[in-house]
């Protein structure tokens, strides 16, 4: 055994508590992977990372960091450690860790980015233990480590004989960790692109306490908070003199600009919570949809913009060109909507506080709690539940921080629980955007400038800069302008590209139209100049770029006439991966109706194929659901759409066919939970136009004549 | 408030609540029955989808006193082991992302399937419109509900 106990070692062996080996490998930065065993004692191993367990019994237990939304995370992750340690998949445990901001990094969900950032150390943990677990066989029999492979949890020498990994879990864990270890070639995979269903599904399925609205703790309270019915009011005065008489209800207490109603029962708080008399004022503007419609206009009129690319010189070329295209499109407000409406538990005990509930970023939360109650970090404790969905929403912790103020104001645990009407009208939405785009062709169809200046309400930058087409195009400009609306926004499933791609596919369409060419051929042509003779900086690989929207072009038949079938087109690159889509509508009785979706995805390697496939269906689906029918509008600052029956979310009866496709081309894994959202709203839009001459430039379609489900 | 004799999954749930609370907040506040889950509260998103004497009803805008005599089936109680044909079917095509919806899905097609052992697609249609799933789910769920069906037939 190694004695060097040195804290840059990323790797730890350790007893079990009930016997057996417990590796703890690191999720930190896999550069400076270096395995070493530095010791036996539990106690060592506490402030390391996450642990592969292998109990005599056999079990294998994989905690899995990351909070599980719905992305299939809690069974990916395991499923890369169980493929290279040659586990067997059916005698797997997965346990969800709680935040533990010491063991791991980047514990949260967003960005797609799980995957890809840890792929290689996953791999590592699993291929070690292998290791060391042939190692100790190998030393067991007396036989060279070169004689005995590993399978389906069992150790096989060339003789033939078998020993299981638990047989091996104590022996293993006394061995020195190998500095290297080989990984598989991505070839040899069974586990990884296999169809492996959800870990937590048996528990789903009969209706288990996996979710954060079902948390409970003996003594433990409800509340609900009243917040301001509309942005830009701020509490004046509030009597709670009847309500607090109401049957079940503990307390009534105000805290920024919220009512919090709090008791033992939820039915109980939201009836006290009608009797709550509030009065509230004017602190900003309070803005209605027409004004948006002002501000846009405005923004896109005025000087103030901030240029986010420029390449060559889009004026002069305008004035040369054959021909000039201009489109202006956009997108309203939306909510997140998961089906779970916020809530968080929270358990003030004076000098500390515990915490559990649904939030992608529990470590962001935790830091903003300690610095609201004045404690240190590691004196909040945080339990991660299942998400029911998520799309962004869970990225704020308002929810969180919340939870936590009213607790350590009514000393007392307690959970708040927003009804969907506080969900739909708490704020952070996706931000409302309007794009204008520019663009000009030669008489040869060259696309020989192109122009988009986003401006958006609390959008940030509202440009994606350096996608396509930056890069294929002489002369470019991309510019933005933003205004501070007192309306709260976030990021919404792939944020900004969820309607950005639409817009840009749409207007794609309509220069390719102009310069007579076909949609496909058009963005092939643009590729081949991006990689031939690039104009600045490329953020994407046009190889993979061209692969995919071949990939769907073969896959569809695209330009192969089908009877009575317009086919659109739409591709794009986000997250670290690609998807291109067609869709297929007919008409019916008059209307457009979509018919058919193909997705052709390059996420390089696909780790589980039920899980990725979900995704890329519900993402498709996401995508058709909000832009035909997502809309939040506002009056005086109130969201005017407040539950299900006044917004409408895609129903079971709306969906096309969908037929997804992979690139096999073994590259390293990007993530799945968000590309294959963007090109949808362009798909439909562009076969919207093939199918009726109609172009839709506001989302949602459904509003416009839009085409039927 | 009163007392009600509840009969839920087979068993007696006495409760002292107000005769307007509706089913939905009596199993998760009173009696621990969180399969059953909270969406929107006016019965148009179907998450709190349970059997009341067979039939598909939605429970958050169900009153207590309107189901006291009634024989009351919720997730928990739809079979024993979770082995019911719909729970099989659903776990085999691996229906689930997020799951925050599926028990009422399931509560919906098994309703659906008991009366109906060989549904068409318009009538999965029909049973399925009224039950929301943010993640987008439908297609595996129309093939689950197949599934099941063949399943029940066995």
């Amino acid at each position: 055994m190694s004695t060097n106990q040195s804290r840059r070692d990323f790797f730890k062996t350790t007893a079990a508590a009930g016997g057996g080996l417990v590796l703890g490998f690191s999720w930190f930065s896999s550069e400076a992977f270096q395995p070493q065993v530095v010791g036996t004692a539990a106690a060592d191993a506490i402030d390391f990372n996450a642990y592969l367990a292998i109990s005599p019994s056999g079990t294998v237990t994989i905690f899995s960091p990351n909070p599980e939304i719905g992305q299939g995370i809690k069974t990916a992750f395991p499923i890369i450690v169980a493929e290279e340690l040659d586990a067997d998949w059916e005698k797997v445990k997965v346990e969800q860790s709680p935040l533990d901001t010491k063991k791991f990094e980047r514990q949260l969900t967003g960005g797609s980015g799980a995957i890809r950032h840890s792929w290689e150390r996953l791999r590592k943990a699993g291929a070690t233990a292998r290791a060391l677990l042939i190692e100790a066989a190998a030393q067991q029999w007396g036989v060279p480590a070169s004689e005995c492979s590993a399978q389906k949890g069992m150790v096989i020498h060339s003789s033939g004989k078998k020993i299981a990994y638990g047989d091996l879990a104590v022996a293993a864990s006394k061995l020195p960790v190998p500095k290297e270890v080989k990984l598989k070639a991505t070839s040899s995979f069974s586990l990884i692109g296999s169809r492996v269903k959800g870990v937590d599904n048996k528990d789903i399925l009969t209706g288990k306490n996996l979710f954060g609205i079902d948390y409970k703790r003996p003594g433990m309270l409800h509340a609900q908070v009243q917040r301001p019915p509309a942005f830009g009011l701020k509490l004046k005065s509030f009597d709670a003199t009847e309500a607090k008489k109401m049957p079940g209800i503990v307390n009534v207490v105000s805290f920024g600009n919220k009512v919090a109603i709090v008791g033992k029962t939820n039915w109980e708080v939201m009836q006290a919570r009608k009797a709550v008399k509030i009065e509230w004022e004017k602190e900003k503007d309070l803005e209605s949809s027409a004004d948006h419609d002002r501000l846009f206009k405005e923004m896109l009129n005025g000087t103030n913009v901030t240029v986010q690319r420029k390449d060559g010189d889009v004026e002069a070329a305008f004035k040369n060109a054959h021909k000039v295209i201009e489109a202006e499109y956009q997108c309203p407000f939306l909510p997140h909507s998961p089906m779970e409406p916020m809530n968080f538990f929270a358990h003030f005990k004076g000098d500390s506080i515990e915490l559990a509930g649904p939030s992608q970023t529990p470590e962001a939360a935790q830091k903003q709690i300690a610095k609201m109650l004045n404690i240190a970090p590691e004196k909040v404790t945080l339990e991660l539940t299942r998400m029911g969905g998520g799309f962004g929403r869970r990225l704020n912790t308002d929810y969180a921080v919340e939870a936590a103020e009213l607790s350590s104001i009514i000393k007392a645990p307690v959970k708040v629980t927003w009804t969907r009407e506080d969900d739909m009208t708490g704020g952070i939405y996706r931000p409302a955007v309007r794009y204008r785009f520019k663009a000009s062709i030669d008489k040869a169809g060259n696309m020989t400038a192109f122009m988009l200046h986003g401006a958006g309400l609390n959008a940030g930058n509202s440009t994606r800069q350096d996608n396509f087409p930056a890069g294929a195009v002489e002369n470019l400009l991309i510019q933005s302008s933003d205004y501070k609306s007192p309306i709260t926004t976030g990021p919404w499933r792939a944020p900004i590209t969820n309607f950005l791609a639409y817009a840009e596919q749409a207007f794609l369409d309509e220069v390719a139209a102009a310069a007579g060419k076909d949609p496909v051929q058009f963005r092939l042509e643009l590729l081949d100049k991006a990689e031939k003779s690039p104009v600045g900086k490329i953020t994407y690989e046009t190889k993979r770029f061209r692969e995919v929207i071949k990939l769907a072009a073969e896959k569809s038949g695209w330009g192969k006439k089908k009877k009575g079938v317009s086919q659109g087109f739409s591709v794009y690159f986000s997250h670290a991966s690609y998807v291109a889509q067609v869709a297929e509508m007919t008409m019916a009785k008059g209307k457009p109706v979509l018919k058919k979706v193909y997705a052709a995805v390059d996420c390089g390697i696909v780790i589980n194929e039920s899980s990725a496939k979900n995704q890329i269906y519900g993402a498709i689906v996401d995508g058709i659901g909000h832009a035909m029918y997502g809309n939040l509008t506002f009056k005086d600052g109130a969201p005017q759409q407040e539950n299900f029956n006044k917004y409408r979310l895609i129903r079971y009866n709306e969906v096309p066919d969908i037929e997804a496709h992979f690139v096999n081309n073994g590259i390293e894994p990007t993530g799945l939970g968000e590309p294959a959202l963007p090109p949808t709203g362009g798909a439909l839009a562009n076969a919207i136009f093939k199918t009726t001459g109609k172009r839709l430039y506001n989302q949602p379609f459904a509003d416009q004549d839009g085409p039927l489900g | 408030m009163a007392l009600f004799q509840l009969k839920i999954n087979g068993k007696n749930y006495p409760v002292d609540v107000d005769a307007n609370t509706p089913l939905l907040w009596v199993l998760r506040d009173h009696l621990d029955l969180v399969g059953t889950k909270y969406g929107c509260g006016m019965a148009m998103c179907g998450a709190c989808t349970v059997h009341v004497n067979g039939d598909a009803t939605r429970s958050c805008v169900l009153p207590i006193s309107a189901v006291s005599a009634a024989n009351i089936t919720t997730i928990e109680g739809l079979s024993e082991k979770g082995t019911h044909p719909v729970q099989e079917a659903w776990d085999e095509v691996d229906v689930p992302q997020c799951g925050y919806c599926q028990a009422g899905q399931i509560m919906t097609a098994s309703a659906l399937l008991s009366k109906n052992p060989n549904p068409s697609d318009k009538d999965i249609e029909e049973a399925m419109v009224g039950n929301i799933c943010r993640c987008g789910t439908y297609h595996r769920i129309h093939d689950a509900v197949k599934v099941a069906a063949t399943k029940m037939k066995k």
